[in-house]
């Protein structure tokens, strides 16, 4: 497998996505500028977390613009699989890659560990995990409340489309365990084609017990296990 | 011609305003008692070049579109066009 990691001005995460791919699960990583043009042959494509171009206006607006935005979009219109992890979800969103929007915190930045619960395994990212299999890894934004129309949110519940959800440790999601104020406590997505998936926990640093949790690995186990199908 | 347009980007109505929320609950306790509702969003100046009004006002409708109000959570209004 090899995995495109794209580096925003801002980016703070990508050194970390790299980490897992090379050291963790020994696969090909190659990490792309902002203002290349060629995802370079790489199977996946990794949005990561950070700041990109300051946060500036909204979160994601306007790295989504990037010279490399346009061959990500075509790689995601092909069917290729694009992960976006906390801006880099935010920036999917903005791309219109995912339905919805997340905005500010209900109570501002948080960073701390969570717990998800798996909702599907029939994405890129869960393919290895099992439904309702808890995970927990850490959050760190201030922009991670998941948004969208009501309509809209029935309709993704619908198709399957939401991913993760925040729980609380018996797996019940809560308004406690909700630590942004997403809707429906949802805290991952895939669109209709289920090959861009985004999500605001970081599953890239949640890699080996010395991080904490090694609840990650399944995740990027799962994309391995896309590739290789 | 050279034109400022002037827009206002608020959160949509209905959609959960944490900043607006906070700021009414400062101003009750600063004795505002009678504010109802705040809303926080941003204003933005813009400077262009257009043929006339109208043609400033479409340009930056365009522009709030494509990129500077978020078409799922936000709406905009602009403001004023004025020539400078």
């Amino acid at each position: 497998m090899k995995v495109g990691i794209i580096r925003f001005p801002g980016s703070n995460c990508d050194e970390d996505a790299w980490f897992a791919i090379v050291n963790d699960l020994r696969e090909q990583a190659v990490m792309l500028w902002h203002k290349d043009t060629d995802l370079q042959g790489s199977d996946v494509v990794i949005l990561p977390g950070g700041f990109s171009y300051g946060d500036y206006l909204r979160a994601g607006a306007i790295a989504r613009f990037s010279p490399i935005m346009q061959q990500v979009a075509t790689h995601a219109a092909r069917g290729g699989v694009v992960i976006g992890i906390c801006n880099g979800f935010q920036i999917a969103c903005e791309a219109h890659l995912l339905p919805g929007a997340l905005l500010r915190n209900d109570v501002g930045y948080r960073a701390m560990p969570v717990t998800i619960r798996v909702e599907r395994t029939d994405s890129p990212l869960t393919a290895a995990a099992t439904v309702g299999q808890c995970l927990t890894m850490p959050i760190a934004h201030g922009e991670g409340r998941y948004t969208a129309s009501e309509d809209d949110l029935d309709r993704l519940e619908q198709a399957g489309q939401v991913l993760f959800r925040y729980v609380d440790s018996a797996g019940t999601p809560t308004t406690q365990s909700n630590p942004n104020g997403s809707m429906r406590n949802i805290a991952g997505i895939c669109n209709a084609n289920r090959n861009v998936v985004g999500l605001m926990p970081h599953p890239e640093r949640a890699m080996e017990p010395l991080l904490g949790s090694s609840d990650g690995r399944v995740l990027f186990e799962s994309l391995l296990a896309t590739v290789n199908a | 011609m050279k034109f400022r347009v002037a827009v206002h980007i608020l959160p949509r109505r209905g959609i959960l305003d944490p900043q607006g929320k906070a700021v009414t609950e400062a101003l009750h306790s600063l004795g505002f008692a009678e504010v109802a509702e705040v809303h926080v969003g941003r204003h933005l100046a813009i400077e262009t070049q257009a043929d006339s009004a109208d043609a400033a006002r479409a340009a930056v409708k365009a522009m709030c579109d494509k990129l500077l109000a978020n078409p799922v959570t936000e709406d905009f209004v602009i403001a004023s066009v004025e020539a400078v």
